[in-house]
């Protein structure tokens, strides 16, 4: 409780950092040190051009590279009572979520939305690590309901990027419930005989895992996620030993059998539409650079259509 | 008789009435009996002052105690022909959850649960209570029998939570979880919950996504331990106790959180300073929530169930 290490010493270490790496010019590639241009960065979908590293992606660029033209439509998702517990820590938690709003332009930590990938149509989910960690609560919860149930409504597939670092503690017991109620959610595409897919992106962990991140049709991993129950570091503090290398990454898990495929992030899209129209009976696709379909009542304006940086090779 | 750290004054009086009766004993000449009531009297009124609002750290303190009754004692006071089952089919058979087939109250059931042990040797031997992937699995190879052979299910909680460990994690704990409460969700018979101890996280949810969920009296359930939430949170593991209140992790909050639909009472004092009674009330419990099933068809269970999971923590706190 000092406020020089509190407050100063911040604040102090944020100007030299920024002048260290201009913010929005240049950005360091955590895995191996190179710098990267930003445009090049996000055009390689946040992938280093250097040694491959999937860097986080916010669900919105994501939906962005991955649907048709980089149009798709939001699916609403029920708001849930705030602060439901009265939590406060060292802050409250209203002050942590207006934080994150405000660090991310975005609602909570998920985002779900409907449109075609490369002309077939499914509702997909991302979670948003840079939103508190991707943390589930019942907004989380009730996303992942309001998703399920806009597919079994439309009859679509459902794809999920998964990435958070477990379950919202500030939701207390009320976090731990998405457990048990995104597993229901699970059970309606199940039973309405409709393909999940989970692709896991970095970092999967805690609770997530344990519930709707490991109960896909097809289990598809980015490279070198990190996909686990408990963390590593919880795991060295249990049996004080050091861990191999790799563990609980995605190779590892695929070697494990824990998981399908580990696919590169460029070759995502054209995997799912090859998957997904195979599980729902559809002719091949016609892979391409595809603008986006004819506009719907209910779509979003088309965003300035970038090109496209996935690697097309249908 | 182990004493928590907040009853260390009761165990100075409790101490010295004993000591004063074991000094007559000794000596027949002694008359202390009126001193030595006198004592009790004292102890008596400081442990009912003591468990008249245990803060939520104490009542994690309480679920923790070692002379609690564990899952292993209720099976053998509460069920007949308990036939203990093992194994995951798959790897291993892990002693930290005991399940199997057993009469309550003649009726034929599945009954499964985490033993933490009682001593050192059963301690490691059931790993503390913390499950292993061959756990779950075990859970839900028992919860498919009981569903295919139209037998309720009854499940005791009692975990500081999954195991995290090196070969659970490459054997898919995660996957063991998700698979074990989804088959809560999918069975066709009743399925009661009781948490007699700790309800750790994912460890218990696997097991506690019932149709009734009943909870001792000073038991908890919660998404993260106090110790786990203060070193994250507050970034120093020594913040338990605010932790612990800021969770809403016991008993009573969950009730008003629509997570627990029964309070069982301990006695005074807790369940470890009067076992035999806190069984009986948990069997009546079971009992109770289970008649509250009568005549529900497997469709209706499975539907009510699941409705019962969407519908929770709409309201929050003001529920």
């Amino acid at each position: 409780m000092n406020w020089i290490t509190n407050y100063v010493r911040p604040r102090i270490n944020s100007l030299f950092s920024r002048r260290e790496v201009p913010e929005n010019l240049w950005s360091k590639c955590p895995e191996c040190g190179t710098m990267l241009f930003h445009r090049e960065l996000s055009d390689n979908l946040n992938v280093c051009t250097g040694c491959d590293h999937h860097m986080p992606l916010t669900p919105r660029a994501r939906f962005e590279a991955l649907f048709d033209g980089g149009v798709f439509s939001e699916v609403q998702v029920p708001v849930p009572v705030p602060d439901p517990l009265h939590f406060r820590d060292q802050k409250k938690y209203p002050d942590r979520m207006k934080a994150a709003q405000k660090g991310t332009g975005e609602f909570e930590a998920m985002l779900v939305a409907e449109g075609e990938i490369d002309r077939t149509r499914i509702v997909a989910a991302a979670q948003d690590f840079t939103f508190m960690g991707g943390s589930m609560g019942m907004y989380v919860g009730n996303a992942i309901i309001a998703a399920a149930e806009r597919a079994v409504e439309r009859q679509l597939p459902l794809v999920l990027f998964s990435a958070a670092g477990g379950a919202r503690m500030q939701e207390g017991i009320l976090s731990l419930m998405q457990m048990p109620r995104t597993t229901v959610a699970v059970q309606m595409l199940k039973e309405a005989g409709l393909p999940y897919v989970v692709v896991l992106t970095h970092p999967t962990t805690g609770g997530v895992t344990a519930s709707y991140a490991m109960l896909g049709d097809v289990q598809i991993a980015e490279p070198n996620a990190l996909i686990c129950f408990a963390g590593p570091r919880v795991i060295e503090q249990t049996i004080r030993e050091t861990l191999p290398e790799g563990f609980q990454r995605s190779e590892y898990l695929l070697d494990h059998g824990m998981l399908d495929r580990v696919t590169h992030r460029k070759d995502m899209k054209d995997e799912l539409v090859t998957i997904l129209r195979m599980l729902t009976g559809q002719p091949p696709a016609v892979k391409g650079d595809l603008p986006a379909p004819e506009p719907e009542a209910e779509t979003s304006a088309p965003e300035a259509s970038e090109e496209e940086a996935a690697d097309k090779n249908g | 008789m182990n004493y928590l750290d907040f009853e260390k004054p009761l165990a100075e009086i409790e101490g010295k009435a004993e000591e004063l009766r074991a000094m007559a004993r000794g000596n027949k000449e002694m008359d202390i009996e009126e001193e030595a009531k006198a004592l009790d009297k004292k102890a008596a009124d400081m442990l009912a002052d003591l468990y008249k609002s245990l803060t939520p750290w104490r009542k994690c303190q309480v679920a923790r105690h070692p002379d609690r009754p564990h899952c292993r004692d209720y099976i053998q006071a509460l069920f007949t022909e308990y036939t203990p089952l093992a194994g995951d089919r798959n790897f291993a058979d892990d002693h930290a959850i005991m399940g199997g087939l057993a009469r309550f109250n003649d009726r034929p059931v599945v009954v499964i649960g985490h033993e933490k042990g009682h001593d050192t040797k059963t301690r490691i031997e059931r790993n503390f209570g913390m499950a292993r992937p061959e756990g779950y699995r075990k859970a839900v190879r028992l919860m498919d029998l009981a569903d295919r052979f139209n037998m309720p299910v009854i499940t005791l909680v009692d975990t500081p939570g999954a195991y995290p460990g090196k070969g659970a994690e490459e054997r898919g704990q995660s996957e063991a979880i998700a698979r074990s409460t989804e088959k809560c969700l999918q069975i066709g018979v009743p399925l009661v919950s009781v948490v007699i101890g700790e309800g750790g996280s994912g460890g218990a949810v696997a097991f506690a996504t019932a149709d009734k969920v009943a909870m001792l009296e000073h038991s908890i359930y919660s998404v993260i331990s106090p110790e786990g939430c203060a070193s994250i949170l507050w970034k120093d593991g020594a913040k338990m106790r605010e932790a612990a209140e800021a969770l809403r992790l016991t008993a009573q909050d969950l009730e008003k959180l629509g997570v627990c639909d029964r309070i069982i009472k301990e006695p005074l004092g807790g369940a470890q300073r009067d076992r035999a009674t806190t069984i009986t009330r948990v069997g009546e419990g079971i009992e109770a929530l289970l008649a509250t099933m009568d005549g529900k068809s497997r469709d209706e269970l499975i539907a009510g169930r699941r409705k019962k999971f969407l519908d929770m923590g709409s309201k929050g706190l003001a529920a």
